[in-house]
């Protein structure tokens, strides 16, 4: 992948007004087009939709793209729907790369759109640079112990551990106090049903 | 909770509490001490024979201290397991002169005053907090006289008075003269939705509660009356509408206005309510037997003896209400930001049995799809070595948080060994090192690098570089933007796993080219995601610091800020700050501080000739 030629693509979001409402977005997909090895510039009204991915697809196969840019929001919610996007078109998930354009842009700098708008081309410009040094990665795979620790003998915590031991898995339910039921204990009736809390 | 009791896949530790977790998520190791109970469980019968013979009368917690019980007993009739307790520190059985009574007449033997607690070691691939709430406490403000008037009671000694298993037997009396009162006003919002006494936010459940305790009253002593005062009457769930409406049926009063003034009676222990009913906006005066105050629900306080909290334990951040802060607020309402780990219950926020159960379910469900897939990724964003650069100095090993690291022999001419399981990702060791040996999966050097570059690349003198790690300060703008809290557009973040990523190298290269302010920002240092690798990072920035102090640049165009994840407030505040900065930064002071810097570089390339190629050392040992 490194002795190839760059070739990255870069996916301007409008979400509906989210981004575009503040951001001009045609001028940040136009500075996009502007930057060095990025061959093909797509604006979404919304990247994260079926549509939107699709074209993500479509570009990686047309534009022969090794590199991916997402311009939009954090990628804390939709990094994994776009390293998904991108492994299903053949590349790999750690080529992918996003600049938040929406939580830490349009939506704290509202009133002022000259502003936002470059603060949203040097995030691209950061995210394209960035972009160009990555490098595939292999995720490793470790086994899950097949058991579950509950920490509290309360409603919540009893609940919780009746459900994972009904599915099969092996709970420690632990309790400080000598008992578990908790605050619940205490009370006479509960609402709405006007029964016996134990 | 007996069906929890018998549960052949649960295994029920009580007297039993938390002492360490570590490891990851689907590979978590767990110590927990489980205390002495000196009674065996499994071979109590509870027949309470010990009970009657010991000499020790203390309060009762569970009947919130109307009662008393003896220094063994049982928690409460419905207790699971159903055994007996012995309060190690009430009973005398521990005092030189040894009382041993319950020994005598246990028929079972199963008291044992040499019990010891025991530490158990667990391995689990899921944890669910459900640590729960505490009721608030009146007493902090004498709340309508709660500390001075015996008549004046909160809604959980309320429960515990019409309660059939309460110390009353489940009459009603009221504590000064035990006669059932005749007219019993309730107080709501206390402790709650005050931006001056108790906590801001509602506690949400105590409308109903109280609502529940009217119909109560109404069904033990139909001959009694009820008033309550309020704010609001928040009865939005389902049925709620129908119990409130009942309870209005039942002649329930429902004034709307909290008392201005309680006194007592000057004889007979009757309570004096003055309150002005913002309905009709009339001053009322109401003859109360008894008061009873809804309390709300607080964030549970850490155990005050020392020992970490589950909270600092799983290193959870908390909302400004004080209640563990989940990974999304809809998105991922039972999700800890640690992979793993889930919430149920009162720890996330107030909610009554219903929201209970039903968050509950889905935080076993969360943890369920993890344990039946099997097996995990974790992302590949590990540390890796460049055995040619190493020099074997072993720093990385003693400031890794995690203990990944085996150290280097230098002896032996052995490299470090990097165990990839127990790495994190934090990138301390990266920045730590002092010969650039060691890298970051996919936040590598050269990557930050040309991010830095990018933002500088036009009009630097008006851009802040902002290094935020990925669980707090990155996640606190998000917060800002989520909550639409404006701030000026100069600052530009890079996003790392940790502050502790930041080298000092990547601070250098923003001030050569042409950063007029540079913010390193990270969690609090309760919050730490790595445990404390938080604390290299100040020690670094307080290195460059120096440095800056030195080669006569001003310290103050680096700037360190803590901020969590919850703190969108707090982001927004320091990028307004930190804008005022940047403009008192002029072009000519950065022009000499990268004139500065170039010349510090020539001079550190001539005085010191490349290091030579060491010696091959032996591979890397697995």
């Amino acid at each position: 992948m490194t002795d190839q030629a760059l070739r990255i693509g870069v996916f301007v979001c409008d979400c509906g007004l989210n981004i575009a409402g503040t951001v001009d977005t045609e001028e940040v997909a136009r500075f996009a087009s502007e930057l060095p090895d990025v061959v093909a510039v797509v604006r979404n009204r919304y990247t994260c939709a079926d549509p939107g991915q699709n074209e993500i697809k479509k570009a990686i196969a047309e534009y022969d793209l090794n590199r991916v840019v997402v311009a939009s929001c954090t990628p804390k919610i939709h990094e994994p729907t776009f390293r998904n996007c991108v492994a299903d078109a053949g590349l790999n998930p750690y080529l992918v790369e996003m600049a938040n354009i929406r939580e830490h842009c349009s939506w704290v700098h509202i009133h002022d759109r000259e502003a936002a708008t470059e603060k949203a081309k040097d995030l691209v410009r950061s995210a394209v640079g960035r972009s160009r040094m990555l490098e595939p990665q292999d995720e490793k795979i470790f086994p899950v112990t097949d058991a579950a620790l509950v920490i509290g003998g309360g409603v919540a915590g009893i609940q919780t551990a009746l459900e994972l031991a009904d599915g099969g898995h092996q709970v420690y339910l632990v309790e400080k106090e000598p008992s578990i039921g908790g605050i619940m204990a205490a009370l006479d009736k509960t609402f709405p049903t006007m029964d016996c809390s134990i | 909770m007996m069906d929890a009791g018998r549960h052949p896949r649960i295994e029920l530790l009580v007297d039993s509490e938390v002492e360490d977790i570590t490891g990851f998520v689907g590979n978590y190791r767990v110590q927990v001490r489980r205390r002495a109970r000196y009674v065996d469980t499994d071979e109590c019968t509870s027949c309470g024979e010990c009970e009657k013979v010991c000499p020790v009368v203390v309060p009762d917690a569970y009947q919130e201290g109307l009662s008393s019980r003896k220094a063994i007993y049982l928690p409460f009739p419905q207790a699971v397991p159903s055994a007996f307790s012995l309060d190690g520190e009430a009973c005398l059985g521990f005092n030189p002169i040894a009382c041993g009574k319950c020994l005598e007449v246990c028929d079972k033997k199963c008291i044992d005053f040499d019990a010891k607690d025991e530490l158990l070691d667990l391995e689990v691939g899921t944890v669910v907090v459900a640590t729960g709430m505490e009721v608030y406490d009146p007493r902090q403000n004498d709340e309508y006289g709660y500390t001075r008037f015996p008549n004046v009671v909160t809604s959980m000694e309320f429960e515990r008075l019409i309660n059939a298993g309460g110390p009353t037997d489940g009459e009603l009396v009221r504590p000064s003269d035990r006669k059932v009162p005749k007219h019993v006003g309730f107080v709501q919002c206390v402790g709650s939705r005050s931006l001056q006494r108790g906590v801001p936010y509602c506690s949400n459940i105590c409308c109903m509660n109280t609502i529940k305790e009217t119909l109560l009253l109404a069904d033990h002593y139909p001959e009694s009356r009820s008033t309550v005062y309020y704010m609001d009457i928040r009865a939005f769930g389902k049925g709620f509408e129908d119990l409130y409406r009942r309870s209005r049926e039942a002649g329930v009063r429902y004034v709307r206005g909290l008392p201005g003034n309680v006194r007592q009676a000057p004889e007979g222990g009757d309570l004096i309510v003055e309150v002005e009913n913002t309905l009709t906006g009339a001053l009322e005066e109401h003859h109360l037997d008894m008061l009873v105050l809804a309390v709300g629900l607080v964030p549970r306080r850490s155990n005050g003896n020392g020992k970490r909290s589950i909270d600092e334990i799983l290193s959870l951040s908390h909302t400004s209400d004080g209640f563990v802060m989940e990974a999304h607020p809809k998105l991922k309402p039972v999700d800890a930001p640690t992979r793993g780990v889930y919430f149920a219950g009162c720890v996330e926020s107030p909610k009554d049995v219903k929201d209970t159960v039903t968050q509950a379910g889905a935080a076993a469900g969360r943890a369920a799809n993890l344990l039946g897939a099997g097996q995990v990724r974790i992302e590949a964003i590990t540390a890796t070595l460049d055995p040619d650069r190493c020099q074997l100095c072993t720093i990385c090993a003693r400031v890794c948080p995690f203990h990944a690291i085996e150290p280097a022999d230098k002896k032996k001419g052995l490299l470090p060994h990097f165990v990839e399981a127990a790495c994190a990702g934090c990138g301390t060791c990266a920045a730590e090192c002092p010969f650039d040996a060691i890298d970051m999966r996919h936040f590598t050097d050269s990557q930050v690098l040309a991010q830095i570059d990018g933002i500088l690349a036009e009009n630097p003198l008006q851009k802040i570089v902002g290094f935020a790690c990925n669980w707090c300060s990155y996640a606190g703008g998000d917060n800002a933007g989520t909550s639409r809290l404006q701030y000026p557009a100069s600052v530009r973040l890079i996003r790392t796993m940790c502050s502790g990523r930041v080298d000092q190298a990547f601070i250098w290269h923003a001030f050569r080219r042409g950063a007029p302010l540079v913010l390193i920002s990270g969690c609090h240092f309760t919050d730490c995601h790595y445990i404390d690798a938080v604390t290299w990072t100040q020690r670094r920035v307080e290195k460059i610091w120096n440095k800056m102090e030195k080669l006569g640049i001003r310290p103050e165009r680096l700037q360190l800020e803590w901020i969590s994840a919850a703190e969108g407030q707090k982001f927004a505040r320091i990028m307004t700050e930190l804008d005022s900065l940047l403009r008192q930064v002029t072009a000519k002071e950065v022009e000499e501080t990268m004139q500065i810097l170039e010349k510090e570089r020539s001079k550190a390339s001539s005085a010191s000739p490349p290091k030579k190629r060491r010696e091959p050392v032996l591979p890397i040992q697995n």
